[in-house]
């Protein structure tokens, strides 16, 4: 059958099953747009900036097993488009972004609306395409779906000269694609496991770190039973959380900088730590010579071998999809009856108790002024810890990952890795699309917002009943939070002065907004909220804007030297 | 420490700069790094010489082995080897001197590839030690231009990077 380009792009989407792409258009994609406006298989979400659309494509596929989809043009469509795919980069998030490019005889001469977008992207996608030939159109498409979700996930960009969208040829979607040059290993390596089973099963002290390798890749069950058959201390990084369920009394909390005193006391003291779809990133094990300074034998399972000995050197590294690996090693530890010390496990036990005890996580509540913490214990409850969330950046994103306790995975999406400013609420949107009828909070702050408040049309647009709860402290409240401890209290340009009132903007887009002031009216805001089932409902929570966030690991420090309250400081 | 590193990538438009861009965007050194196609015109081989401890080493390695368009990698200076660089020296070449960079030329194993009446070029081929210290034993007064390929590398015997 011969297509158009065009034709062709729209029929591989339909081929990959893609529900919805998350575009915006401009010239170099007329023809493509043209091509969605005759059919109604995908369906297409327009947004308000490309930013979004990548973002809302990055939830979509954070929250379903799926690879999100984003259409952009050239020039300023794809520049706008670079902060989502860095964000799903360092997640390793699968989407696929098309964009358009111009004619390819005008690629190079500084046409209009042309940047080197296969440049500017390269450093921040798992792999990018510019199709100049139309026969090759379909193959690569098939190419960057299957790279985007295999191995490490991650963003695949493909960029499409306009005149390629025109040009006719014959159209097949291949069913299979094989790349010499690019093959995953899925299988860990038997010996490594059963080195690793056995570390395992000598441990002492033992402890399970594991990250959002075991979201992605749908490892969650299997790591609940290798928790419970060895009844060791586990711990999810802030990619990983719902990873393990958080009301599982083996769980001790996120570790790393804002993360439980106990998680970190235990991933420093522990003789023997098993990592899992994680990274040993800085924001974790803090100082990483500090770290290696206890002696310690390390098994790190994970699908990328340039994690493994990359900030921290490992004794057993298994390379292997973290699912698969899991399930050989919960199959070596079934097949014999060799099981952990009882004894010295019950005494690491007490000693992980007694650092609980210390409830890092406690707070004084007020009944003066709303307490962030607060505000997410009580969603948490409102939505009996069911609800997806989605977050922005700074200390709402901490107090979120602290309080609201996730016991699935998928049901927590939040940028770690490039820590972006404006995710929450284009995020939300696609997780809202790909669970409709399923309760979705968006916690942000005043600051982060206006990075992507524009979005609030969209969701108007899509009728996306999204809960955006704002923790409003007229400070970008990290920053603020650093000037105060490590700048002298010299608060230099974290202020907010002239703020909208959030509300009236909630209800200008044609929404329901509503200022929250009194601690006593939280919980009754947060239920009127989620009873609105149809309406998109703006929580303008006036909080205590002097609150931090605490316990907290200081910059260079090691993990067993914490502070827990101001009082440490 | 030294290594030298050999690569087979695909013979795809923007290959070669994943490679440079992954060098400098990690902050690794390149040394020299060349690339021409094979035998096989869907494959380019690449030949890095680097330098850093061995865990960096490692990571250059697993995150080149990472980038897509790379077929194979092998560090080619982990076991005997062989390496190679061309170098095309210009030098002045007036009075006594001409009769003193044909000997040079000669000592080195060099050819005289192009004369004039004031100048010559020198083809040389060798390690880099050996270009070095043939730069090192004529009068650098007498070098006007010097442009060198930068290694190839081929491991011995039986060692072959093939898919
Ligand atoms: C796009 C972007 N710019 C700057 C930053 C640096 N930054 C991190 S947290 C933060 C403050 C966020 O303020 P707000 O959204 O109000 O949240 P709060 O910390 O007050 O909860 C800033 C500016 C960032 N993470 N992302």
């Amino acid at each position: 059958m011969v297509l158009t380009g065009a034709e062709i792009v729209v029929r591989c989407l339909q081929e990959e099953k893609v529900e919805y792409l998350f575009g915006y258009p401009g010239g170099s994609v007329l023809f493509l747009y043209d091509e969605l406006f005759k059919q109604d298989k995908v369906r297409h979400v327009l947004v308000r900036h490309e930013q979004a659309a990548v973002h809302a494509a990055d939830g979509y596929a954070r929250s379903t097993e799926k690879v999100g989809v984003a259409l952009v043009t050239s020039g300023p469509g794809a520049t706008n488009a670079v902060t989502g795919i860095a964000t799903a980069y360092m997640d390793s998030i699968p989407i696929v972004i098309i964009s358009g490019q111009v004619p390819t005889a005008a690629i190079g001469l500084d046409a209009f609306q042309e940047v080197d977008t296969v440049g500017i992207t390269r450093p921040c996608v798992k792999h990018n395409f510019l199709v100049k030939d139309v026969r090759e159109l379909a193959a690569t498409l098939k190419k960057a779906f299957h790279i985007a979700r295999t191995g490490r996930p991650g963003p695949v960009l493909v960029d499409i000269p306009k005149d390629v969208t025109a040009q006719r040829c014959e159209y097949e979607y291949p069913e299979k694609v094989s790349l010499r040059s690019y093959n995953p290993v899925v299988k860990g390596h038997s010996g490594q496991i059963r080195k690793a089973v056995q570390l395992l099963l000598e441990a002492r002290r033992p402890m399970i770190y594991t990250g959002g390798g075991v979201v992605l890749s749908n490892a969650a069950e299997k790591l609940a039973k290798l928790g419970r058959l060895l009844g060791f201390p586990v711990t999810n990084t802030l990619m990983g959380l719902g990873g393990y369920p958080a009301s599982d009394k083996q769980f001790v909390g996120m570790p790393g900088m804002h993360g439980t005193y106990e998680a970190n006391m235990a991933m420093h003291y522990c003789d023997v730590l098993l990592a899992v779809g994680a990274r040993f990133d800085d924001r974790v094990v803090g100082n990483a010579e500090h770290f290696m300074q206890e002696p310690r034998k390390i098994i790190h399972v994970d699908i990328d071998p340039s994690s493994i000995s990359k900030r921290v050197k490992v004794d057993v590294p298994v390379v292997g999809d973290v699912g698969d690996v899991l399930d050989e090693m919960i199959a070596c530890l079934e097949a014999t009856r060799e099981r952990p010390d009882a004894e010295h496990l019950a005494l690491w036990w007490r000693q992980i108790e007694e650092w609980r005890r210390r409830d890092s996580l406690g707070y004084k509540n007020s009944d003066e002024i709303i307490k962030p913490q607060f505000v997410v214990q009580k969603l948490w409850e409102v939505t009996g810890g069911d609800a997806f969330v989605a977050t922005d950046v700074g200390q709402h994103q901490m107090w979120s990952a602290q309080y609201y306790k996730f016991n699935k995975p998928r049901r927590w999406v939040t940028s770690g890795g490039l820590g972006t400013m404006g995710f929450g609420l284009p995020a939300a949107m696609g997780i809202q699309l790909a669970h409709p009828g399923s309760p979705v909070a968006c916690i942000t702050g005043e600051g982060s917002i206006q990075m992507c408040i524009q979005e609030l049309s969209t969701c108007k647009q899509y009728r996306l009943p999204i809960k955006v709860l704002s923790l409003n402290n007229r400070y970008l409240g990290m920053v603020r939070q650093w000037q105060e401890i490590f700048h002298g209290n010299r608060y230099s340009e974290s202020y907010m002065d002239s703020l909208p009132d959030f509300a009236k903007l909630a209800e200008a887009y044609g929404h329901v907004g509503l200022q929250v002031t009194k601690p006593g009216d939280v919980e009754g805001a947060i239920r009127e909220a989620f009873k609105r089932k149809d309406d998109l409902v703006f929580l303008d929570f006036q909080i205590d804007p002097t609150e931090n966030v605490y316990p907290m690991i200081q910059g260079g420090k090691g993990l067993n030297e914490m502070i827990l309250s101001t009082e440490d400081l | 420490m030294r290594h030298v590193l050999s690569l087979l990538l695909e013979n795809e438009a923007g290959a070669l700069s994943r490679v440079s861009g992954l060098f400098s965007s990690r902050g690794y050194n390149i040394e020299s790094l060349t690339v021409a196609p094979t035998e096989d015109a869907s494959m380019s081989r690449m030949t890095i010489v680097t330098s850093g401890s061995d865990e960096v080493i490692e990571q250059i390695t697993k995150q080149l082995n990472k980038l897509v368009d790379v077929v194979k990698v092998v560090d080619v200076s982990e076991a005997p080897h062989i390496e190679r660089e061309l170098m095309l020296v210009k030098v002045r070449a007036l009075g006594a001197a001409r009769e003193e960079m044909k000997r040079m030329s000669e000592i080195f194993r060099g050819r005289i590839i192009d004369v004039t009446d004031s100048s010559y070029v020198i083809e040389l081929t060798g390690t880099q030690e050996k270009l070095d210290s043939f730069l090192g034993a004529i009068e650098s007064e007498l070098i006007l231009e010097t442009v060198r390929s930068g290694v190839c590398g081929v491991g011995r015997g039986d060692r072959v990077l093939k898919i």
